[in-house]
């Protein structure tokens, strides 16, 4: 009998730093299987951004540059711009991509660069210890929101897969969760999709994945899930927003 | 060398760069340099290179870090409130050990403050300007020629230390039009980057993942990390440092240390003096970091010389570095000008003469 499961090589054998029932491991070892699946390893770039994934290359079996808070999608444009032929794709989560980042992904997005950006969302900032991020809910409660999100003064939560999908410039935009077996092979189908793009030299792809922070939510991993289903989906509506023609 | 043409600064800025080897350029648009970038924007092209305009100067700083960390040569030009922006990226690039270029063509500050001439970022570019420790070397022109060749050099020097290299002009330079050629002997190879880039393992034919990154948690690491930055700013301090010295065979009692433009019009008023049988001397420093110390110590302590006399664009900022390379042992005196009025031969003279 043939070995039916094993680790993706483009997956290194580090036990990962996050945490019980977060789902950055999963989301990297969906990047590995695609990147092993399309043969890319030997011309990929990650970029590492700042947050929990920081440590990202750590885990990854290629290289790696490692990103300032937020500018990730400017280091992929550099790269990409210089190195067509290198595969590139940002891990970005919401504090990075949706707070300080939002210039610099507006503006890769709108110039069409061709990288793949994988954007974590799970409406907090994780490493800093569970701040209110710009995707944090209506009412929810974080380290600086103790009271629990006011939209009287802080907004509504930013929802980025629709914004960017407002530029006109073509991209692959889609919205996608990694909660339960029947979204992974979704979210992995979609990040092949982005990647099949890229390769393509065709547009800018952008995969949010809706993920879960157990820790900084001060839930257990299954209500973790439970309350992603209820509160996040409704909001955070999965789907795919934009393909290029 | 190639034929002698006439260039304003900035363009020949951009052209240098091209004949250097470099054809990567990414910038954002600002007074009194977007010259370069309008010249590139139109020559990158022809010559098969990139031009990319960012959406800001913090952008550009990391589009720079991305090419530059997967092995490429990489520049940029901008003007002091963009340089500030940049900062933040140079401090990562500098601690990722990149090598790239950053022209700074200095206007009057703090704030917007002017667009005229200005030496008032000397601070910034020699001492800091983003967090951490870390050092640009930094070159200083005085005219366009010897602009267009410290851009030459800096794409190698930027190589062999792997580390930012700034070149600190002033709004004249770059608005100057003036006799320029390209040596040829300046365009060099890049450096194989194989042991380090993000070039993509199948580029390098190995197995093993490179990570161009400026994080170390372990307190250890991160104090090793910066004494290996240390070691390569002490061989810059061996290695690099350039300066012209000017009159100093005479028995001169003033020494004037100035660069850039104001070396300009120092060198001026020290031949109006010599006519007028009153003898000065100048120490040009052409790095700014490594500074060029025992030059200045050897020439302020040279038994005719009284007085010793930092005159910038500035309000103060290069003569703490000569007041610590002269160790009391001669006084030291300031004149400087902000604001884009750059001081006139005569007034350098008034200013000198009075000092004895």
């Amino acid at each position: 009998m043939g070995k039916t499961f094993k680790r993706p090589e483009a997956l290194s054998e580090n036990h990962t730093h996050y945490c019980p029932g977060c789902t950055h491991g999963v989301i990297h070892r969906l990047i590995a299987e695609v990147i092993d699946e399309l043969g890319i390893r030997g011309r990929m770039v990650g970029i590492a951004p700042v947050g929990c994934a920081v440590l990202a290359y750590n885990y990854f079996t290629f290289d790696f540059q490692e990103a300032a808070h937020g500018r990730a999608p400017a280091m992929a444009t550099g790269i990409k711009r210089v190195r067509p032929d290198l595969m590139v794709f940002t891990y970005q989560g919401d504090g990075d991509l949706a707070s300080i980042g939002m210039g610099e992904i507006i503006h890769a997005a709108n110039r069409g660069e061709k990288f793949t950006t994988i954007f974590v969302n799970n409406t907090v900032y994780g490493m800093t210890g569970g701040q209110m991020a710009p995707t944090t809910m209506p009412g929810q409660r974080t380290t600086t929101s103790p009271f629990g999100r006011n939209v009287e003064d802080c907004g509504m939560p930013i929802r980025m897969a629709e914004l960017l999908s407002s530029l006109a410039t073509p991209a692959y935009i889609t919205r996608q969760t990694v909660i339960k077996p029947k979204y992974i092979v979704k979210t992995k189908k979609a990040i092949k999709q982005a990647f099949a793009y890229q390769m393509e030299r065709k547009c800018f792809s952008f995969v949010e994945v809706v993920s879960t922070c157990p820790t900084n939510w001060g839930m257990t991993p299954v209500e973790a899930v439970k309350w992603t289903e209820e509160t996040l989906l409704s909001y955070y509506k999965l789907g795919e927003y934009k393909k290029p023609e | 060398m190639g034929k002698k043409v006439l260039m304003k600064g900035n363009e020949a800025i951009g052209e240098a760069a091209i004949r250097a080897g470099c054809l990567n350029y990414f910038a954002y648009p600002i007074t009194p340099q977007s010259e370069v970038a309008e010249y590139l924007s139109r020559r990158m092209p022809e010559v098969g290179g990139v031009f990319v305009q960012g959406e800001s100067e913090v952008a550009v700083s990391y589009m720079l870090f991305g090419a530059a960390g997967c092995g490429e040569r990489v520049f940029t030009t901008s003007s002091s409130p963009g340089i500030s922006l940049m900062s933040e990226g140079i401090s990562y690039v500098a601690g990722a050990q990149c090598p790239v270029v950053f022209v700074n063509i200095i206007r009057g500050g703090p704030g917007l403050g002017g667009i005229l001439p200005s030496q008032g970022d000397y601070f910034q570019a020699t001492k800091g300007g983003g967090h951490g420790d870390y050092r640009m070397l930094v070159m200083a022109p005085a005219s366009v020629q010897e602009a267009v060749e410290m851009v030459m050099m800096a794409f190698p020097l930027a190589e062999k230390y792997r580390n930012p290299i700034m070149l600190l002009g002033d709004g004249l330079i770059g608005q100057m039009m003036e006799p320029v050629e390209f040596p040829d002997h300046l365009r060099t190879e890049p450096t194989n980057k194989d042991a380090w880039a993000t070039n993509g393992m199948d580029t390098r034919k190995s197995s093993k993942p490179n990570i161009v990154k400026s994080l170390y948690l372990d307190p250890k690491q991160l104090n090793d990390h910066n004494l290996l930055l240390k070691s390569k700013y002490e061989q810059m301090k061996r290695e690099e440092i350039r300066y012209e010295p000017y009159n100093t065979d005479s028995d001169y009692k003033v020494l004037i240390v100035s660069y850039g433009t104001m070396s300009r019009v120092c060198r001026t008023a020290i031949d109006n003096m010599k006519a007028e049988g009153f003898e000065v001397g100048m120490v040009r420093p052409q790095t700014l970091f490594p500074f060029p110390e025992k030059a200045v110590h050897d020439a302020a302590v040279k038994e005719s010389c009284k007085v010793v006399i930092s005159i910038e664009m500035s309000m103060g900022q290069m003569v703490e570095d000569v007041d610590r390379c002269v160790k009391g042992k001669r006084p030291v005196e300031w004149y400087g000008k902000c604001g884009g009025d750059v001081p006139t031969p005569e007034e350098v003279m008034g200013v000198v003469k009075a000092l004895i």
